[in-house]
């Protein structure tokens, strides 16, 4: 058992997201996920990583509350959780303040503050003079960031990411790690990141757990005791990249063999 | 190891930023409207130039075609005493109306037809079935039941134009993004929220669709129904200026009557269904040329 695992084991109680024994199939399908426990400690950032068919969106489902587990408990102290899509998912009837203002509006915050409120948001990724802009008129990051002001304007302190960066270029996915790490660092966010990249989590993780697949269960925990700033291309990230991968390949070869 | 600093950052986003949006050059308003002028002038003049080359060529009698000329001044005359634009008036009246009533009944008959999946099942059929039934097939039905009167010209109008906005409604429901959806539910919109901030807005290019068809629909209905519809006491519209045009065998009445329904319907589409489609889906950057 990690160092990490330990500790949110005698921490019980203060995790910010905590999935006790959580399965879930849907209908009469296999099993997605199954037995899986998991706590998050406030601050921290988890990445979940799994090939296909381990059902890592799935969980974030659950944890999100768009889904019930079939069994098990997902509990949030705070009850809600900010959720960002592999997709912006902005809506392009808005202009980026007003999908930012949406998030705001549907807490039931009034019109002024969620004027100023937004327009901070917006100041925070950056996007200060992109407010007016409408959805199809901001680059692939731009949209992201824009997504990222919402998720923030939910102030949930829980943060659910489902592989956010996977659809964007090599560049903007590099400058939008170091832009995640720093809003995560001054917002102090819990975030909770799925993606099938192991460099990426190795690269954001306090933690990375490692999903096996059909069903997902958790196969194994890594701490990485790299300090932030990190780069994806650094020797200390790129050693325990190969580690991670060579324990994931593993994983996916159980399911080539005969059955 | 080098790290980026905070400024860096910033300038490197800002760098990115730059380089990944573009500025899209505006045509000026007065090329736009250039060219939104001279093709259709071009083309209405080869009309006019085709139609006096046949009818120099005297395939039929003048009573059965007449000049462009002759019809010129027969609509002349007919706007300068004001029958014409009665006519127009009262047609464009009858329609509008008949339009507004069936905006009101379609619209909440599509969102449940949309949203309810009993309703669905039970009248979706339907309602996609009445829009391919012409509505001049409810003129003897509508008669019998009204009377000769404005209620059977509404029936005819109503039953025409409320199946396509509903069905307008219908399939813009059906196309709306599931992640729309859940985006809605994970910031937190249910029930009236949920409809109000994301599944009518993202409804509506599709329900525009619906209401520029519907309205397609109440204007040919209106005509169907002027047309048999006839009685001393009912007002004069463009159905019946043209059917008197028949009774008199008055060529050029009947076509400046088809003008004048003809003018109304593109007049209709350009100065009201066509700009509000374009700002729609220019907003949503939909509309690829500007």
């Amino acid at each position: 058992m990690t160092l990490h695992a330990l500790e949110s084991d005698l921490t019980t109680g203060t995790a910010a997201v905590r999935l006790t024994g959580v399965s879930k199939r849907f209908g009469n399908g296999p099993t997605v996920l199954d037995d899986v426990s998991l706590a998050v400690q406030p601050g921290e950032f988890v990445c979940l990583l799994g090939a296909s068919g381990c059902g890592k969106s799935t969980l974030l489902n659950l944890v999100a509350g768009l889904d019930a587990p079939t069994s098990g408990t997902v509990d949030l102290p705070d009850g809600r959780a900010a959720l960002m899509f592999q997709e912006a998912a902005l809506l392009p009837w808005l202009t980026a303040a007003q999908n930012v203002e949406l998030a705001l509006r549907l807490r039931g915050i009034g019109k002024s503050e969620r004027r100023a409120r937004a327009a901070e948001l917006l100041e925070l990724v950056r996007l200060r003079d992109a407010g007016g802009k409408r959805v199809h008129e901001l680059s692939g990051g731009m949209r992201q960031r824009v997504a990222m002001a919402r998720a923030l304007a939910q102030e949930t302190g829980v943060l659910l990411m489902d592989e956010p960066f996977a659809a964007l270029d090599a560049i903007t996915r590099d400058v939008l790690h170091e832009e995640l790490v720093r809003l995560r660092a001054s917002q102090s966010l819990t975030v909770l990141f799925v993606t099938h990249n192991v460099r990426e989590a190795v690269r954001l993780g306090d933690r990375v757990v490692l999903l096996s697949s059909r069903p997902g269960r958790i196969a194994k925990e890594y701490a990485v005791d790299i300090p932030q700033p990190r780069r994806i291309e650094s020797p200390d990230v790129a050693r325990l990249s190969v580690t991670i991968t060579e324990d994931l390949r593993a994983e996916i070869r159980r399911h080539g063999g005969q059955s | 190891m080098t790290v980026l600093q905070n400024d860096d950052l910033a300038s490197l986003e800002a760098g990115l930023d730059a380089l990944e949006t573009t500025e899209v050059a505006r045509v000026p308003r007065w090329r736009r409207l250039l060219f939104a002028f001279w093709p259709p002038a071009v083309a209405v003049g080869l009309f006019l130039l085709l139609w006096e080359l046949v009818y120099r060529a005297g395939v039929q009698p003048t009573y059965a075609l007449p000049s462009p000329a002759d019809v010129g001044l027969v609509l002349l005359a007919q706007l300068r005493d004001g029958t014409l634009i009665e006519a127009v008036g009262t047609s464009v009246e009858r329609g509008g109306l008949g339009f507004v009533v069936s905006v009101a009944v379609g619209t909440p008959l599509g969102l449940l037809v949309g949203r309810v999946r009993a309703v669905r099942r039970g009248i979706g059929p339907l309602l996609s079935g009445l829009q391919s039934l012409p509505s001049i097939a409810w003129v003897p039905a509508a008669i019998i039941f009204f009377g000769l009167g404005e209620a059977a010209i509404y029936a005819v109008v109503l039953l025409g134009a409320v199946p396509s906005i509903a069905n307008g409604m219908v399939s813009g429901i059906d196309q709306v993004p599931p992640l729309f959806l859940r985006v809605g539910r994970v910031l937190g919109a249910r029930g009236l929220a949920s409809a109000r901030h994301v599944l009518l807005p993202a409804v509506l290019p599709a329900y525009l669709g619906g209401l520029r068809q519907g309205w397609a629909f109440s204007w040919r209905s209106l005509m169907a129904a002027e047309l048999i519809v006839r009685s001393p006491e009912l007002g004069v519209g463009l159905g019946q200026l043209l059917d008197q045009g028949r009774l008199l065998s008055d060529m050029s009445l009947v076509f400046a009557g088809i003008l004048g329904i003809l003018v109304v319907g593109i007049a209709v589409e350009l100065c009201l269904f066509a700009p509000l489609e374009r700002r729609v889906l220019k907003r949503r950057g939909l509309l690829v040329t500007s």
